[in-house]
């Protein structure tokens, strides 16, 4: 691990480094290899950071990928061979991304990759998929309004996550007013468009939204919770949905713990804070704060594939505080679905395993099973759960059923006409009211 | 025994046992409300909560209390209720009974935070003239918030024997905002209410006044111009509020800035390593916690007093080690230092996450570091008060060092004139060792401060380099009341502008006007002036 790393700091340097780093990388790894010949096993590719600002999230889906490649040559492989796990490190840089994605198809031959985290890491990488034809699994709750063929998309789209928390809040905290707290980037500013459009068709006014922006890794949260608790008193129930993304959130709920901010006052629903986050925190003081979900370590199942597969991850990663989390029920259910597409057509050719996903049932780790659908997402049921002192979440809402995730937001108007359907109409945004595929380069 | 004895005995036994079957058959409503607590289902809890609360039973205030802090059990399958106290005794919650042990399948009653308010409103209530004063306060305030006319009886029987000036002064208030939202209050009744919310003045009372509905016509005029007398004061306060968090943001800025004027302002070192120092810094006392957490519980309180020294050692000691073996071989070359320091603080960082994993620690308050106090409209918390006194402290210090002690002197004399002091016998070489580790021992100290407000991962230190030199430069490179003055206006102008341009764009703001100012003053605020600046 750390001879890897101090590559990608050569790697930052120069162009040159970044030869020397992807040479070094693959001495490595043929040293790893040894003596088996190549068309043994199947290569799996991932493609998360391990260092850098994102290594906090993404280093646990690396190790998911790991685990569950383990658990499966257990089980004898894939089509009889054993399954290869391929680890590069694209230090969240965003076009190393790219650069590590070309490598891995190119010089690995990987035949799927696993991986990404931000949408911007996603948006650099799309080129290089299509371009060499090979498939991402993209594990990450994200802003829609996408739908490609190489890419598949097992964490939440907006109508998965945000919607139904805002259905929540409304019908159960009678909230009136709200507060949209995100840090600066693609995934809060667009959420936030699809959340204010849906809360103007409830009938909710201008004047009753108010929306805020942060810069990444943003520490001074002094201002905007006082902001917030002055926007709260104008005499209606009022709530905060954030988008704040990765380490600004430990600032943020301790500066609402410190204010006196409580949940039963202003409850503050979060979409990028997950077991995950909370292990940095102490959550006695946030207690009753909620975050939407399509999965949660607590869920009881009864089947018992929940319990079960937090006690193998446990025993895995040889920690028995390991926490799971939602993005990576996500690659669980994506990496299920990509073993039985292949096994269906009995082969990794990426042309014949993308045409097999669309309609493959896998289940997932809450007692249900979710389907791949023709835009490439994925249906999940939707969990609402409260901050719990010990840093896990109760679940105090679900929806009826699974619920299917649209590439495209019914609640803008560049995209509500729009559908993904790579099974009849080969075409990721087919407009439904002219009868045409927009094709590429939108 | 004799047997006459126990044969009364017996049937004494049958008539209880008798008795205690027939119960159930007889159950009030406060006991089958107290079963409802077992289905497990957030209405049923509701109903319960508004049903026990409101029955006049001994046993509502234990239940109650007992259900807001999680020791209410219940078990599903027999519907039975338990009370559990701190002590670990238990009470059967619907008799009030003792019971010896609680079963295992019984689990705490859940809440949402629905019920969490119907909680403290039901609690408010039935703490009204509790012996305790500050309980008494406390329920005033809750009554207030919840401001249900049920409680209205309850408010007025204790405003009528309450003789605490400040409790009372609660109770005034909760009365004033139940009859406000009573539907059939007279208009006096109203306006007075409007009168004791306007002389309350706060956001709270602002909000139950913009929230109140329709209203006779004379109590809509009183409560607009109470409205405007409440913002107005609030607009006067907000400014006091921007300006004591502009010190805090000041002082945090400080503090991190402080070591990198030591070794960049006097040493002339760009010292791109100085975050991770800081960095170093908060995870020793992550390290200081979890040995104080896991041996020694009672210190907790504590364990920051126990970091600031340890970080400093730890800190102070790393940057000897890189002074000696890196930065010495390159003084009088700055590209390289920039380089060599940075591509150190990539592996600084690396090293650690590899030690403490890539994801955040958890590093506590202690209860002295928790929670806020109110001054007039403002909420002061406790964590930026001590950070903002404590960086004041470090200051202080470091100040008296340079200029009182033998080292100081030595310092200053060997980043003004190195080969003057070398030849006055100054061994500059340990002298520079020893700066070094001064300046990296301080961003460890600032990383102690830094644990309480920040995350604790291993990219702690990248988000405060930036500003760090901001503030070095700002202030006048080797100037450390530059430092102090750059700091404490940085942070003040950006908590003016926040509210305004809002986060993103102030900070851009604030940019824009350092590089405006860097160029018609390039050397900072303070410029150091005579022939040790050009030497």
């Amino acid at each position: 691990m750390f001879s890897k790393s101090t590559h990608d700091i050569a790697a930052s340097f120069s162009r040159r480094g970044v030869l020397a780093a992807t040479a070094g990388l693959l001495l490595g790894l043929a040293s790893l290899t040894g003596a088996k010949a190549a068309d043994d096993t199947i290569k799996v590719g991932v493609l998360h950071s391990l260092s850098g600002t994102m290594a906090i999230s993404e280093t646990t889906l690396k190790d998911t990928i790991l685990f569950l490649i383990d658990e499966q040559n257990k089980k004898g492989g894939v089509l009889g061979k054993k399954l290869e796990a391929v680890v590069v490190d694209p230090a969240s840089n965003w076009p190393l991304f790219a650069e590590k994605a070309r490598e891995l198809i190119t010089k690995d031959k990987v035949s799927v990759v696993f991986g990404c985290w931000t949408s911007v890491s996603r948006k650099s990488v799309l080129p290089v998929f299509k371009e060499l034809n090979n498939i991402l699994f993209y594990p990450v709750q994200y802003e829609g309004e996408e739908s490609e063929r190489n890419v598949f998309y097992t964490g939440a789209a907006p109508n998965q996550q945000a919607i139904p928390a805002v259905d929540y809040l409304m019908k159960e905290e009678k909230v009136k007013r709200w507060v949209l707290a995100g840090t600066d980037y693609v995934y809060p500013r667009t959420t936030n468009k699809i959340l204010e459009a849906y809360l103007k068709s409830k009938g909710v006014a201008q004047e009753d939204i108010m929306i805020n922006y942060t810069p990444f890794g943003h520490s001074d949260w002094q201002t905007i919770v006082a902001d917030i608790k002055k926007f709260g008193s104008a005499g209606k129930k009022t709530a905060v949905v954030s988008t704040i993304n990765g380490d600004a959130n430990v600032p943020f709920y301790k500066e609402l713990g410190n204010q006196g901010i409580k949940a039963k006052d202003i409850p503050v629903v979060a979409f990028s804070v997950g077991e995950e986050e909370l292990a940095g925190i102490d959550t006695k003081p946030l207690v009753g704060h909620l975050a939407a979900w399509n999965y949660f370590q607590s869920i009881k199942t009864k089947d018992g594939s929940n319990e079960k597969f937090i006690k193998d991850w446990q025993a895995y990663t040889k920690n028995p505080k390991r926490v799971t989390n939602d993005p990576m029920e996500a690659h669980v259910i994506g990496f299920a679905m990509w073993v039985k597409a292949v096994e269906k057509v009995k082969s990794t050719d990426p042309d014949k395993v993308i045409d097999a996903l669309p309609g493959i049932e896998a289940p997932n780790l809450t007692g249900g099973v979710s389907k791949m659908l023709p835009n490439h997402h994925i249906t999940k049921p939707v969990f609402i759960g409260e901050i719990k002192g010990n840093g896990q979440f109760d679940v105090v809402w679900k929806t009826p059923g699974l619920v299917a995730g649209d590439a495209w937001s019914k609640e803008l108007d560049g995209s509500k006409d729009l559908i993904g359907d790579w099974v009849g109409k080969k075409c990721g945004n087919f407009n439904t009211k002219t009868n045409k595929c927009l094709g590429s380069g939108s | 025994m004799p047997a006459h004895l126990s044969a009364r005995l017996c049937s004494l036994a049958l008539a209880l046992f008798l008795i205690a079957f027939a119960l159930p058959a007889f159950a009030g409503p406060f006991e089958d409300a107290v079963a409802k607590f077992a289905n497990d289902d957030f209405s049923d809890t509701e109903e319960a909560i508004g049903v026990v609360a409101g029955s006049g039973n001994k046993l509502a205030f234990p239940i109650i209390s007992a259900l807001q802090d999680g020791r209410l059990m219940a078990d599903p399958d027999s519907k039975k209720v338990y009370v559990t106290g701190a002590d670990g005794k238990s009470i059967d919650a619907a008799t009030g009974e003792a019971v010896a042990s609680v079963p295992d399948s019984a689990s705490a009653v859940r809440l949402n935070n629905r019920l969490r308010r119907s909680v403290d409103a039901a609690l408010g209530s039935l703490t009204l003239q509790s012996p305790d004063v500050g309980t008494r306060l406390q329920a005033a305030q809750s009554v207030f918030k919840s401001h249900e006319e049920t409680a209205l009886e309850a408010v007025e029987a204790a405003l009528a024997k309450e003789s605490n000036r400040s409790v009372k002064a609660a109770l005034g208030e909760a009365r004033a905002a139940i009859l406000l939202f009573k539907s059939d209050a007279t208009e006096v009744e109203k306006l007075e209410a409007v009168a004791t919310l306007k002389a309350r003045g706060d956001q709270e009372a602002l909000a139950l006044l913009t929230g109140m509905g329709d209203q006779p016509a004379s109590v809509t005029k009183a409560a607009a111009s109470a409205i405007g007398s409440i913002q107005n004061s609030l607009a006067v306060w907000s400014m006091v509020q921007n300006a004591w968090y502009g010190l805090s943001l000041g002082s945090v800025l400080l503090l991190a800035a402080i070591g990198l004027a030591i070794t960049f302002g006097v040493m002339g070192v760009i010292n791109m390593a100085h975050g991770e120092m800081v960095m170093l810094g908060a995870y020793t006392t992550f390290v200081v916690q979890e040995v104080i957490r896991s041996r020694y519980p009672g210190l907790f309180d504590y364990s920051l007093l126990i970091a600031v020294p340890l970080a400093f050692l730890v800190a102070g000691a790393i940057g000897v080690l890189i002074e000696r073996s890196i930065i010495r071989f390159l003084y009088g070359r700055p590209l390289e230092t920039l380089l060599a320091t940075w591509g150190l603080s990539l592996v600084l960082q690396q090293a650690v996450r590899t030690m403490f994993g890539p994801t955040n620690r958890e590093v506590g308050n202690p209860s002295w570091m928790s929670g806020a106090f109110e001054l007039g409209q403002i909420t002061i918390t406790y964590n930026r008060l001590w950070i903002l006194l404590f960086t004041l402290a470090v200051f202080a210090i470091l100040l008296a060092m340079l200029r009182y002690t033998a080292l100081g002197l030595e310092m200053r004399a060997v980043t003004q004139n190195r080969r003057m002091a070398a030849s006055m016998g100054i061994a500059t070489s340990r002298v520079d060792a020893l700066t070094f580790g001064l300046g990296s021992g301080i961003a460890g100290i600032a990383g102690v401060a830094l644990s309480q407000i920040d995350n604790v991962s291993p990219n702690l230190g990248q988000s405060y380099i930036i500003d760090s030199f901001m503030v070095v430069v700002f202030g006048g490179v080797g100037n450390l009341w530059g430092t102090l003055v750059g700091a404490f206006t940085l942070g003040i102008a950006n908590k003016f502008l926040e509210p305004v341009a809002g986060a993103v764009l102030g900070k851009i703001a604030i940019l824009v006007l350092i590089i405006l100012f860097i160029q018609k003053r390039p050397r900072g605020l303070f410029a150091l002036k005579g022939r040790a600046v050009e030497a």
